[in-house]
């Protein structure tokens, strides 16, 4: 028989702090593992979080629409209508946070000094702001002003490149659906920058219309961009435009579009959970340590229970209620050590100083940790399951004691 | 429990090259509602006598049967069951549990039973003030002489009942006005409820109380005599 849960409670409360010292290094132990777990997974998680914000930002979306060819060659050949019927009518449902069609063709920026090859984004202006170009990123001159705006929008980088500067004219010069040359000039209106310099010399944004215009090809496009609510889950959003598409179109997650991107979530979740529970197994030799004290200096204590009356397994369960009770109290302060250091770093910590190292990951020069709840769960839950288990040794160990020896030592 | 039957009880201990005979081919009769006394020099098996009985130690051989059930053939779980409901231990050294107070380790045994909190805190109180230990009720064992503690064991080995009483030299600490009270108390819950006792002791005083002396030598029986009472 064991004692009612209260009663083992108190015991294990007051059996806890028979040795304040030791109990306060343990429980010092535990939160400070506690803290590590949680902490660096904000930080690991800020860090694949903007990865694949970027990431995303800079396809964009969580899923895209093309015909079933273009990826293999993104040219005007393989353009598409625009979107009607039912795929605009899931386009303009509540699954879909924002979408935006959009031209982006291959094509060649030449300035009076130089020329590069870019990809040449017709865009309207409206459907880039709602899928994430931020304001701020233009830092000269303006963004488009509409799908029929006739400048362009260039990256500052690729300004740098060319030699060129806002107000100047540039040619853009692609294919059209017969193989001939298209091309036009453009004022540059707008000079953008991004975290990533590989994206500010690569694209390039003119008008949606503009561009179909240019290239002769009336109102079709290449893509459709499509953002939903969860980056996480994009396959929900995904099978629901899938089912009002025909099969010359190819629909695809980020994911599918950037396995890179989707191998380090992946890798970032196992990473997690292998980082907490290497964590564990070093806090776990400390707390071994402990609970094998305390119960050889109470082996006296333990037999006089089991000469009571008390069953072997309520010996177990008592030595397991003390152990969670110090895993508990150690949950709670580093808990709290973690948010408490997190929360002050919400502005993001200025990692400028390799930002150069972050942009060959895919990451800006600015880290913000990431708290979620799944993972402060997971930290919480490793430590409990985990530490049980390894309480369970010395809890068996005081469960054999025999009551004549126990009772014999002093 | 009508009975408490040892047959032919062996237990040897090794120490280096010799062997000690902690019990030697001890039998025994004990009927229920008996109040007997175990005496002898140290080391002579009184001790090993009632942790056998007690199911605290095992034997090397022989049989120990109370109320018919074979003893030395239960389980672990079996045992703790027999001593949670059945048995009260008084130990030589008084085994308080030092982080409960005098009232929670005399409740301990109570609560694995699963006695209510009210009934519980009614018993406790109530043996508390009849081993003399009234106001002292939240005193840890650390705050209680050695007469005191040994008082408060004594409370919480008769406070749940038992059928059987095992008591290890339980008046070693004890002043004679308590002494003469306990063995009162023991003999009054004896003879009312037909608790049996068995009582190890060096004590002539407590031998006195006995109405059965069994004298025991090097882990024999050598005396086993009945005597009058007062």
């Amino acid at each position: 028989m064991a004692l009612p849960v209260s009663a083992m409670s108190r015991l294990a409360w007051r059996n806890l702090w028979r040795n304040h010292r030791r109990t306060l290094i343990m429980l010092l132990a535990i939160a400070l593992g506690v803290w590590a777990m949680i902490f660096m997974t904000a930080l690991l998680r800020g860090m694949v979080d903007d990865m694949v914000k970027q990431g995303i930002n800079a396809l964009p979306g969580h899923v895209q629409v093309y015909a079933v060819d273009y990826r293999d060659d993104p040219s005007v050949t393989h353009s598409m209508p625009a979107p009607d019927g039912r795929l605009l009518k899931v386009l303009n449902g509540e699954q879909v946070k924002a979408w935006s069609s959009r031209i982006n063709v291959p094509a060649m920026i030449s300035s009076e000094y130089a020329n590069r090859g870019v990809s040449l984004l017709g865009v309207d202006p409206e459907g880039e702001w709602t899928l994430g170009l931020n304001p701020d990123d233009i830092s000269d001159g303006r963004f488009l002003e509409g799908a029929d705006d006739p400048g362009i929008v260039i990256g500052r980088k690729l300004m740098q490149r060319l030699e060129t500067g806002l107000g100047k004219r540039v040619v853009l010069m692609s294919q059209d659906p017969d193989n001939s040359i298209a091309e036009r000039g453009f004022k540059i209106v707008g000079v953008f920058r991004a975290e990533l310099e590989s994206r500010e010399e690569s694209f390039v944004y003119a008008g949606r219309d503009v561009v179909q215009d240019m290239l002769g090809i009336g109102s079709d496009i290449s893509e459709i961009a499509v953002l939903g609510y969860d980056y996480r889950a994009p396959e929900v959003l995904a099978s629901i435009i899938r089912a009002v598409v025909s099969a010359d179109r190819e629909v695809l997650t980020w994911l599918e579009l950037d396995p890179y991107l989707a191998t380090m979530m992946r890798v970032m979740n196992g990473f997690v959970l292998v980082w907490m529970v290497v964590i564990f197994l070093a806090l776990s030799f400390g707390l071994v340590n402990t609970l094998m004290m305390a119960i050889f200096e109470r082996v006296r204590e333990i037999g006089l229970m089991r000469a009571l009356g008390m069953r072997p397994s309520a010996i177990v369960y008592q030595i397991l209620v003390e152990s969670v009770m110090l895993l508990i109290l150690g949950l709670l302060v580093g808990n709290l050590m973690a948010v408490a250091t997190i929360i002050p770093l919400k502005d993001g910590i200025d990692i400028s100083a390799v930002s150069q190292g972050m942009e060959m990951m895919g990451a800006s020069s600015m880290l913000f940790p990431l708290l979620l709840w799944p993972d402060l769960l997971l930290a919480n839950g490793v430590v409990i399951v985990l530490g049980i288990i390894t309480s369970l040794l010395p809890a068996w160990r005081a469960a054999q004691f025999r009551p004549v020896e126990a009772l014999g030592r002093t | 429990m009508s009975a408490i039957s040892c047959t032919d009880l062996c237990k040897y201990y090794q120490q280096g090259d010799a062997v000690i005979k902690g019990l030697d081919h001890v039998s025994l009769e004990i009927d229920q509602g008996s109040f007997i006394c175990l005496s002898g020099p140290s080391g002579s098996g009184k001790t090993t006598l009632l942790n056998a009985i007690g199911g605290l130690d095992s034997l090397d051989s022989g049989e120990i049967s109370i109320d018919d059930e074979r003893v030395d053939q239960l389980g672990k779980s079996a045992l703790a069951d027999l001593r949670l409901y059945h048995i009260g231990f008084v130990f030589q050294a008084y085994n308080l549990i030092p982080v409960l107070s005098a009232r929670e380790n005399v409740e301990f045994v109570m609560q694995v039973q699963g006695v209510s909190a009210t009934e519980r805190k009614l018993r406790s109180f109530r043996i508390l003030q009849e081993v003399g230990l009234e106001g002292m009720e939240d005193r840890r064992p650390a705050q209680l002489s050695g007469g005191q503690q040994q008082r408060v064991a004594v409370a919480r080995a008769i406070v749940s009942q038992p059928k059987l009483v095992l008591a290890d030299e339980p008046t070693a600490n004890l002043d004679s006005a308590s002494m003469e009270k306990l063995m009162a108390q023991f003999r009054e819950l004896n003879r009312a409820h037909k608790v049996t006792f068995l009582i190890a002791t060096h004590d002539q005083r407590v031998m006195a109380w006995a109405e059965r002396h069994i004298i025991m030598e090097d882990g024999r029986v050598i005396s086993d005599e009945l005597q009058q009472t007062s």
